[in-house]
Order: structure tokens, then sequence, then C-alpha cells
């Protein structure tokens, strides 16, 4: 137990529904006085039902937690949105009280938390610093002594004496981080903010919570990015509706996610408007010709399969599959007309279209297909921008221990290299 | 080699730990030692209070003097000189300017300190600190308003005083002064906490806040003395624990007004047990008041 750095022990909570945004006590002074008189609740929309008071209902987003972190340990907190990720993080950073159970934590706990960072919009840059500083349980001294490179690591310099109101999300959440990496804290909580910046920055910040976990300070990272979890912690926690259903080495618990995700997310079923004549009804991907997933390594064989429903016959239709990152890029799109495919005889009640991805040298990130279907005049009939999403993680295809991850790009391309000097040659060939 | 040793010596498991995150406090728990750790804090808050009276009025710091001019003037004209009101012989200007001056700090402390929890919504979810830091930050900045607008005060007295006008300032209760802003102080934050904390469920209570501390201030002698009222009505105005406190300065810097301690100890003793219940109600609304936002 001395070097424990965080012990959760029968961790719940509860939040109590209808509390939220009925706080007005003219509403409730009108619900009161029309129930005095006998009347419905005039505040129902009509045809609604009179649920009575829904105050008092409970969910519970945890139950029962119990596990440790070791100091200088960097863990992943993984699970679905909704599991409760978000929450453990509150009660850890002592926004929210837990309902039960207890924490014990040693050492100074600075957090990065969902959306927003409890910035002053009307105050600048520097002077919010120096807030959040201060918030975080700094002194004047400590965040002088940090302040120059808070400034250079979030690289917002320029605006630093400008009001945070005029800050882009991006740029934000820089600062924000920069000053949360700079507090020198024992414990660093990261919960899914840094989607927000640019690729270059989240890297720069995964690099940042490595040098603090390299000099043994704790690290609790959220994260949707499978990629980003493997590369940096060692372990890692799955929730799953408010319950821990996994812990430990992070490429099992990955896996083990994967499996939760990929039993929900292989298929989507979509019904039809009433007035679509055309739309895409399932969509499911396959990893190396059979088992349906939503975890893909680099260099595995993927197949795409869709099933669109048309109501009535049409001719000439393309279909296009798109496959972009994370922040919309388009990386390739896998077209049926460039392919060649022109169909001139009727289509109906039902296509479908397999496509075949013999190797797929996407580089780890989180990337996802979007589906058009354009009919003959080229007029798009049917658009699903996210139809699925999916996570590429790192295969360990080089044998010294380094490997390619998202710092290298997107694509992964086979090459042989040779380097030669004198009489010597060295010479590798890089495949998967 | 000396380390073996030293890995032998364990900590006691309480010591261990910084910090031990459990459902409920103790029912009463200020945890003003924290407050006091934090204290950079609290003076970064008092400086954003400022800052933003700086940039969002077109006066900025003027307006601290001008606020309490205009409004002595008005009343001075309104119920001085068409309503007539008596000023227990005091000239109308100093008697209007005292109350207005010192009703303003607690009027300040009970509206700033009773959005606490709705104005640092976004704050409040982001971090954690003493939420306590932010009504002392309001309490102290409020002081610092009020320390510049009684100077104001004080040079309009001694002006008068020049001129030849008898005032007869009574040394001791000059002395006690500093008793009597506490109390205030302590009104205002506690009945300040209350409201913030109802407001958490109830958001729109705060414009009844508002305009109720407006009207009380009709029921507080402001623009009337104490002594204007009938005997047998005067326990009304005397209900109202600020009515006390009003007099008293008064009495002490310009020499008229009605006091008497049994009516100060009332005010103190409500005073406190505002501020506990204040403390009670807050305590237990801070832990899960992000839950509701
Ligand atoms: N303030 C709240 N009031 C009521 N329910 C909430 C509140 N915050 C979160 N929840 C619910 O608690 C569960 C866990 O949420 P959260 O911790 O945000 O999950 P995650 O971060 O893993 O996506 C969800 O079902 C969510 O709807
Ligand atoms: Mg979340």
């Amino acid at each position: 137990m001395t070097n424990t750095a965080i012990s959760v022990e029968n961790l719940s909570k509860s939040y109590r529904l209808g509390q939220i945004g009925t706080g007005t006590f003219a509403h409730d002074l009108n619900v009161w006085w029309a129930r005095i008189r006998g009347k419905p609740n005039p505040m129902l929309r009509i045809g609604e039902a009179d649920h009575g008071n829904r105050d008092g209902e409970e969910i519970w987003a945890l139950r029962d937690i119990n596990f440790t972190v070791k100091q200088g340990e960097v863990l992943g907190i993984i699970g679905k949105n909704g599991a409760g990720k978000s929450t453990l993080l509150k009660i850890l950073s002592r926004v929210t009280a837990p309902t039960s159970g207890k924490i014990k934590i040693k050492g100074r706990i600075a957090s990065l938390l969902e959306v927003g960072t409890g910035f002053h919009p009307e105050m600048t840059g520097r002077e919010n610093v120096y807030l959040n500083g201060a918030i975080m349980g700094m002194t004047r001294k400590e965040i002088d002594g940090n302040f120059d490179e808070i400034i250079d690591f979030s690289g917002v310099d320029q605006f630093i004496d400008t009001p945070v109101k005029r800050y882009s999300s991006g740029m934000y959440v820089r600062l924000a981080f920069a000053v949360a990496a700079h507090m020198n804290p024992e414990i660093l909580v990261v919960d899914e903010v840094l989607a927000v910046g640019d690729a270059e920055f989240q890297q720069k910040c995964l690099g940042k919570m490595g040098e603090v976990a390299k000099e043994g300070r704790t690290v609790l990272f959220v994260s949707h990015n499978m990629g980003a979890i493997q590369s940096l912690c060692q372990n890692s926690l799955l929730i799953d509706e408010g319950l821990i259903v996994g812990t430990g080495k992070s490429e099992v618990i990955v896996t083990q996610y994967l499996g939760l995700i990929s039993l929900e997310s292989r298929t989507i079923f979509r019904t039809s408007n009433k007035d679509d004549h055309l739309w895409l009804e399932q969509i499911e991907l396959k990893r190396n010709g059979v088992e349906p997933a939503s975890i893909i390594q680099t260099g595995d064989h993927l197949t795409i399969h869709l099933v669109i429903k048309l109501s009535k016959p049409f001719t000439r239709l393309y279909v296009g599959v798109d496959l972009l990152d994370e922040w919309e890029r388009l990386i390739f799109a896998f077209h049926s007309k460039e392919a060649g495919l022109i169909i001139y005889q009727e289509i109906y009640p039902e296509l479908n279209v397999e496509i075949d991805i013999p190797q797929l040298f996407l580089l780890p990130g989180q990337f996802h297909f979007r589906v058009v279907v354009a009919d003959r005049d080229g007029q798009l009939v049917e658009d699903v921008p996210r139809a699925v999403s999916f996570d590429i993680v790192p295969r360990d295809y080089s044998t010294h221990g380094y490997t390619f991850n998202n710092k290298h790009g997107q694509l992964f391309i086979p090459f042989r290299i040779k380097m030669t000097s004198g009489k010597n040659v060295w010479a590798n060939e890089v495949e998967i | 080699m000396a380390s073996t040793e030293q890995t032998k010596i364990s900590l006691p498991a309480d010591q261990y730990w910084d910090m031990i995150i459990e459902p409920q406090r103790r029912l009463f728990d200020l945890r003003l030692g924290e407050l006091w750790k934090y204290r950079d804090l609290v003076m970064l808050f008092v400086r954003r209070d400022f800052v933003a009276v700086y940039k969002q009025t077109i006066l900025g710091p003027i307006w601290y003097l001008i606020q309490p001019l205009l409004t002595t003037i008005t009343f001075t004209v309104i119920f001085g000189n068409i309503a007539k009101l008596p000023t227990d012989g005091l000239p109308q200007f100093l008697f209007y300017m005292s109350g207005t001056v010192v009703w303003a700090y607690f009027a300040d402390c009970l509206n700033k300190t009773s959005n606490t929890f709705v104005q640092n919504a976004g704050l409040f979810g982001k971090v954690y600190f003493p939420r306590l830091a932010v009504p002392v930050s309001i309490l102290i900045s409020n002081l610092i308003a009020f320390a510049i607008q009684f100077g104001f005060f004080i040079l309009f007295v001694l002006y008068f005083a020049a001129r030849g006008t008898a005032l007869q300032p009574d040394w001791t209760w000059i002395a006690f002064s500093p008793v009597l802003l506490l109390m205030m102080a302590g009104l205002g934050l506690g009945l300040g906490i209350i409201v913030s904390s109802l407001t958490t469920k109830y958001r729109d209570l705060r414009f009844l806040v508002t305009f109720g501390v407006s009207l009380l201030m009709y029921a507080t002698p402001v623009i009337y003395p104490v002594s204007s009222i009938p005997e047998n009505f005067q326990w009304i105005i005397l209900a109202n624990p600020m009515t006390p406190i009003v007099e008293a300065f008064r009495y002490a810097f310009l020499g008229a007004g009605t006091v008497n301690p049994g009516h100060l100890l009332y005010s103190f003793s409500f005073m406190i047990v505002v501020v506990f219940l204040g403390s009670l109600i807050f305590n237990r609304v801070e832990q899960t008041f992000m839950d509701t936002v």
C-alpha cells in the first residue's frame, strides 16, 4: 500500500432525475396552484401524460466500484458513452460528491474535465492562467515559475493578453491542458477533452502525459482513441454501465472493449422516412473475413457490407463509401463509378454492396465511413455521414520495439530501406 | 544499506493519505483552514470583481462614488424636500448619505452572494476549490467598495463640520463600528448563501430577492429615523435586524439616532443564526450542486 496513489473503495454515485431544468420558482408555483384547484398540470404539453413528480427517480452512474492506482501508473479508462467514466473523474476531482463509498488520494490532483475549462471569458489568457493555477491550489510564485513554459506549450503566446472569450475551442483546450500539465501535480486526470484539438496538439499532449508519467507521476486518461490508450497506458480499466468489467494490461482490456462494442455496432439498422425511396439499412464491417469488428489492426483484411433498401426501382445508382479520419479529412473514396460499375438494369427492392480491402494500410487512429448514394443525374439520394466508425490499433510489425503510429501519418506504406557507409550495409524490409 | 531500514517505516494508514473523499461531511464543517490555503484565489476573485466593474461600466472606478452621490441627491430631493420626512435634526444630505452607504454594503453583499452558484456554475463544474471562496471574496471586494464610499462620506461630514454644522460624533461608538460592519457582513453572507443554495433549484428566485432587498430598504431607517415612527409601531421596524445597525452607525458618526444595546444584541444573535443556517445549507448543496446544472 505504500506506493498507492489512489484507492477507490465501494464507490457508487446516483443522479436524481427530474432536477435538471425544472428550476424556476414560477413554474413550481404554477403547478402547485393548479394542483390545489384540482386542475391538470398546466405545464404539460397537450397529449402528454402526467407522470407526477419525477423527483427522486435515480440512475446509478457508478455501482460499487473498487480499484487502486499505483504511483507512477498511467491508467487508461475506457467504456462506451454513458458508462460512467466522466462521473468517476468528476468525483475524483471533487466537482461532485459520491453517493456512497470513498476514495483515498495521495498527492495533489490536477484535472482536465470534459468540455470547457473553468476559464473566465472576460479575462485575458494571462489572467486566466493565474486564476486557474490558483484554483488548482498553486501559489502565485509557483505559477510565475511555470508561466513561460505553460505559454510556450500552449502555443497561444500571441493571444495571451486577449480575453479568452475570443479564443477558438482548440485554443481553450490547449491553454487549459498546458496549465493542468505544468502544475506539477502528483496525479493528472484527463477526460476526453483532447479530441477538440488538432492532431499535432493531441500528439503533443500525449507526449506530455507520457513525460509526466516518466517523472513518476500518476495519470488517469479517458479516451475513445484506442491507439492512444494502447501507446500511453500500460494498464486500463473498462467500465460498462457503472460497473468495472475489466482491469489489466491495456491490450487485453482494449480487445475486451472492442468485443463489447462490436456486439452492438456491427450493424446499423435504419428505417426509412416515409418519403425516402432509398435508404441505407445496414452496414457491417468484417475483419479478416469473419468477425464483425469495430477495432482493426494496421494491415487487416477488411470487408464492408452495405444493404440498401429501395421502395421503387432505380437504374444507374452510384454507391460511394468514403473513408475519413476523425477530423473529417478524406483518406480515400471507394466509389462504384470509378471502379467501373455502371448498372443499366433495374435495381429493386434491395441492393447489396460488398467492398473488400485485402490489406488496410491505415496507421492507428479513429476513422469512420460515410456512405453516399447518387442517382443517374448525380443527385445524392442517400447520405449517412458517420455510418460506422472504427479504431485502428497498432500492430507490432517491428522486432526492435519501435513501431509506426499516428505520429507517422495516416497511411502505412510497406517499404525497404538500405543504408550503406563504406563497406557497411544495413538493410531492412518493413511490411505487415 | 540504509535504505532497507527506511522501507520498514510505514506510516499509519490515515496519515499516509492526503485526502479522503466521502459522501457526506459532518453537518457543520466550514473547513476554514482549507479556505486559508486558498487565500491567493480569494484575492484573485476580489481582483476579478473589480476588473469586471472597471471593464463593464464606462465610468470605471468613479462609479463607486457616483452611485451613493446620486442616490443621496435623489433622496434629499424626494424624501427631504418634497415629502419632508424628519431626519433626527441632522442635515438631510448627511442623513441620507450615511443610510445609503451603510445599506449598500449589506444589499450588495446579499445580492452578489445569492448569485454564487448560478454565476460560477462553469467554474464549479471544472475544478475543485473551497466554494466558500466565492462568497468570502464578495464580502472583501464589497468591503473595499464600502471603504471608498465611506471615505467619501467622511469628506462630506468634515465639509459640513467646517461649515459650522453641529455634529457630535461618538468616539466610543465609532470604535465599535467595525463590529457593526462585521454584523452586516454576516447578515449579507448568511442570507446570501441561503438564497444562493435555494437558487440551485429555483433559478428565478434571485430576481425575487433583488426586488425584495430593494423593498426591505424601506423597512430600514435609511430614509427616515426610527424616532419618527410612533412608539407602538417601532417594533415592526426594529424586528428588522438591519435597523439597529443603521441607527448605530448614524449615531456613531453624526451623533443622532436611537441606539439600544438590547436591539443590537438581537441583531447580533440574528446574524449568528443566519450564518449558522447558511453554512449548514451551503455545505450540503455545494457537494452535489453540479449534478443539477
Ligand atoms: N448531472 C447528471 N444528471 C443525471 N444523470 C447524469 C448526469 N451526468 C451524467 N448522468 C448520467 O450518468 C451516466 C454516466 O455518465 P458519464 O459519467 O458522463 O458517462 P461517460 O463519461 O462514460 O460517457 C449516464 O447515463 C448519464 O446520462
Ligand atoms: Mg464522458
